[in-house]
């Protein structure tokens, strides 16, 4: 079926017929019997390229540069947005040129990254970005070859009229269509024609990254840049005095800056700065509440048994079915604050220039980064430009733009333009935390170990709502009582991949597999069970769909080989999230009393696969995020800073602590939803749940090798 | 201040900088070769990884006034034209994903096959545990290195 869609004046602009192009003589690439042509630079293409709409300029030469405006951290969206671009074109994929947009706000709408958000919001508009060219071309080539439009076919970047025997590429008939109002109204691609979506294309940026190019924001450097590192204040506490006089002693550093509770050293290069860090002699006192993590436990019990709640979600009679119970499970399950740790550094140039002011470097929310300048310097947000470097990972760090307002602040007092680096250090003690979370849970059975009643209480420290009432398995119970107590902790918190659900899928996946063996029941039957419930008779609202969980539920038994090999110890575990379902099965063999964890197998539900490539990147990814940080990563606190100050002791996973992990996609004939995120939730609750049928021990905290439970099973990872 | 004349990627160079400088800090703020990047700074995570006459070695804890006339190799000086065959394995492979480890997991990889030209799976997983990748590209990084002892 083919789409008719209507044109957004946000994103489509009319095209300029005052550019300037068509009097280069390019290459002419259908001329020349040699195949060694000359390359152009991207800069040389776009000289004399004209813009068809935001996404897309198309030069004489018959190159094409697709502009990709959503910051690329890891996620492939540099490679995958302009891959739908060139779908719709019909380009020749080996004559398209990425550019990474800066930030525009009249030309983009949603220029970020964060919710594994990016395609779902612009695979619509990618598209028709593609055909309206398209169509533009293909009409001017119909006028210059005198034929009608409904005889040309576009492939692979050559447009060609059969009875006429006319073709050409996409430069010879830019200047015509450059003269053309584009349509209101585009006929998009049947998706089984798709030539370019759902093939493994290669990262835009490989030769580059493989080489050393500089391409990060760390990398970016000016002539007369200085440089500068920040020394924060621990959380709860005020700068009281600073003696500052052995840090400016320091061979290479020009300035000390305070401003609020941050100093910052500045100096010509970095290593100087590090020196010079060290030797601020900073007095703090309290301001607010100092926190150690003795004082977390303290209130997380308290506001467990007391702390008033936020319902979020209430339905039937949850007394009387806990009441009419046959039995009652309960479980208190846990996890702790943790860093981002991206691998490139918080990092952030900054150059104020009276009232304007230019930003350069990795975030995921350019517009915010504007925004924060504007603020502090009291200018409008017209006035600053940001530009997207490459980010070196985010996992939702970067959305903050707390380094960005150092920059700013240190360039307006040094009135020079500045790069401010933190260290591993900085960014471990710096803030902007995922929440620490406790959760308890409580299930009520009846005679045939049908789940009557289901209740979550959960208490989060600065993470809002904790909880996501109306997903799975909300619909499926009669009787349930969600709600959730916040703690105003001095101690920040943000947004880290897949907010909330990365805890709260592994304590869920987890308790369920208490409940079902509670209940008699196999996990994964137990879980069909409940969502036959959900599909036939739902109970108030659902979050999720459930034919699309079933789906994944399935295929993942069945893929995973669920319950077939008796010497295999398997965990189960599928949750929905960021609009994708994911359900995983971890298997663990024991061999010779050794419990080895050796293989995950995943299956996904996003829709329409983009690239393969890059969606198998995601899945494995989230799959190993999720697992290093359940297994072995904590973050704990003492009068207000952070005890892991680098990898010495904040663990992260190694290449040998990883299974095997067996990817599959269901194509459920959907449009392509959210991938950065999706696969990592399910994991902690499959590997905890594994773990469980291997030896008798429930992990019920994070992180599982710092629990008693897990200190004589001597688990380990290997692949064969 | 001290003055140093380092060899790296084949050529000299003269820099002015105290004798505590990690050589990290000398390729990145003072040669201008930022392919090999900052991340921890304590020799944990290899995102820092050069060679020393070969050597797979962090230079992020190795002070420039302990280089003196080694060699050096950046991932610039890898190969002339990006073309080193473990280079164009993770190519091949498609491995990074924000990439930002990536040069360092290369310098690694090359500087272990040099040494080891036909490894064992288990050999390689030895050695590429030193260097960590936040996104989890651990599975393509050991395929990875698995191609270009293969081409090799």
């Amino acid at each position: 079926m083919k789409t008719v869609t209507r044109e957004s004046r946000r994103d489509f602009l009319k095209i300029a017929s005052t550019t300037a192009g068509g009097l280069f003589i390019g290459f002419n690439w259908f001329s020349c019997d040699s195949p060694k042509v000359e390359v152009l630079s991207t800069e040389e293409v776009l000289a004399q390229a004209k813009p068809f709409n935001a996404y897309l300029s198309i030069s004489p030469t018959g190159d094409v540069v697709i502009y990709s405006p959503n910051p690329e951290l890891g996620q492939n969206i540099k490679t995958s947005f302009p891959m739908v671009v060139a779908e719709e074109l019909d380009a020749d994929w080996e004559k398209v040129r990425v550019i990474q947009a800066n930030l525009d706000t009249e030309k983009y709408d949603r220029q970020l990254t964060g919710g594994s958000g990016a395609m779902p919001h612009s695979w619509e508009r990618l598209r028709k970005a593609g055909a309206t060219a398209k169509y533009v071309l293909v009409a001017a080539a119909a006028k210059m070859w005198n034929v009608p439009a409904e005889e040309i076919t576009v492939e692979n970047g050559i447009i060609s009229h059969k009875g006429s025997g006319k073709s050409g590429h996409f430069g010879e008939f830019v200047a015509e269509a450059a003269q053309m109002e584009a349509p209101e109204e585009v006929q998009l691609k049947d998706k089984k024609d798709f030539k370019i979506i759902g093939t493994p294309v290669k990262n835009v940026d490989a030769d580059e990254i493989y080489t050393g190019k500089p391409l990060f924001g760390l990398d970016f450097y000016r002539e007369g840049m200085m440089h500068a590192m920040v020394q924060r204040a621990p959380f709860g506490m005020k700068i009281k005095s600073i003696d500052d006089g052995a840090a400016r002693a320091v061979s290479g550093i020009t300035d000390v800056v305070q401003f609020g509770n941050s100093v910052a050293v500045v100096g010509n290069s970095t290593w100087p700065l590090m020196k010079a860090k060290k030797l601020l002699k900073i007095e703090y006192e309290a301001e607010s509440t100092v926190e150690s993590s003795a004082d977390h436990d303290r209130i997380f019990q308290e506001l467990m048994a007391n702390g008033k709640s936020d319902v979020r979600r209430q339905d039937g009679d949850i007394k009387s079915a806990f009441q009419n119970a046959a039995k009652v499970v309960t479980a208190e399950y846990q996890c702790p604050f943790l860093a981002h740790s991206p691998m490139e550094p918080e990092n952030f140039f900054a150059h104020v220039k009276g009232d304007r002011c230019e930003l350069i470097g990795p975030t995921q929310t350019p517009d915010r980064a504007r925004q924060t300048a504007a603020s502090i310097l009291g200018i409008p947000a017209e006035n600053v430009t940001v530009e997207i470097t490459r980010l070196g990972g985010g996992f939702g760090r970067r959305l903050r733009a707390d380094y960005v307002d150092e920059a700013v602040h240190i360039s307006k007092a040094i009135n020079a333009p500045v790069k401010v680096t933190w260290s591993r250090e900085d960014e471990l003690t710096g803030g902007a935390y995922r929440p620490a979370v406790r959760y308890r849970f409580e299930a009520a059975l009846d005679a045939n170990g049908t789940m009557i009643g289901y209740k979550l209480r959960g208490v989060g420290m600065n993470a809002g709502n904790t909880t996501r009432e109306h997903n799975f398995p909300s619909g499926a119970v009669d009787n349930l009582l969600i709600e959730t107590v916040n703690y105003e902790s001095s101690i920040t918190t943000n947004a880290w991949r897949a907010p909330i659900t990365n805890f709260l899928a592994y304590a869920e996946q987890s308790f369920l597999d208490e409940v079902a063996l509670e209940a008699g029941k196999d996990p994964v039957a137990f879980r069909l069970e409940l969502l036959d419930r959900a599909k036939n008779n739902p109970v108030g609202q659902l979050g999720y769909d459930v034919d699309r969980m079933i789906g994944v539920v399935k295929t993942a038994a069945e893929k995973g080989n669920w319950g077939k090999n008796p010497d295999v110890k398997q965990g189960f575990s599928v949750y929905f999230s960021h609009r994708s379902y994911v359900a995983q099965v971890a298997n663990i063999e024991m061999q010779g009393g050794t419990p080895v964890l050796k293989k995950i197998t995943a299956v996904t539900d996003c829709g329409m696969v983009v690239n393969p490539t890059g969606a198998n990147h995601q899945v494995r990814g989230g799959i190993v995020d999720g697992m290093g940080h359940a297994m072995y990563t904590n973050l704990t606190f003492e009068n207000g800073l952070p005890k892991q100050r680098n990898y010495d002791s904040y663990r992260l996973i190694r290449l040998k602590e990883v299974p095997e992990i067996d990817t599959h996609f269901i194509d459920s004939g959907y449009d392509p939803t959210g991938l950065g995120e999706p696969a990592l939730p399910p994991t902690g609750g499959a590997i905890a749940n594994a773990i469980f049928a291997a030896t008798g021990r429930r992990l019920r905290s994070q992180p599982f090798i710092e629990q008693k439970e897990f200190s004589d099973i001597k688990l380990e990872i290997r692949r064969s | 201040m001290a003055s140093f004349n380092l060899k790296v990627n084949g050529k000299s160079f003269q820099v002015e900088v105290e004798d505590d400088t990690p050589l990290l800090w000398v390729l990145r703020d003072h040669l201008g070769l930022v392919g090999t990047k900052f991340s921890c700074g304590i020799a944990q995570c290899g995102a820092c990884t050069v060679h020393i006459n070969g050597n797979p070695t962090f230079s992020c804890v190795t002070p420039v006034s302990s280089v003196g006339n080694s060699e050096v190799t950046t991932i610039e000086g890898l190969s002339e034209n990006g073309d080193h065959p473990v280079q164009q394995a993770w190519k091949e492979v498609d491995v990074a994903q924000c990439g930002y480890c990536q040069g360092g997991q290369i310098m690694q990889a090359a500087a272990f096959l040099e040494q080891n030209p036909n490894p064992s799976m288990e050999e390689i997983d030895n050695a590429m545990n030193r260097n960590i990748c936040r996104c989890g590209t651990y599975h393509k990084i050991r395929e990875a290195v698995a191609l270009a002892a293969k081409n090799k």
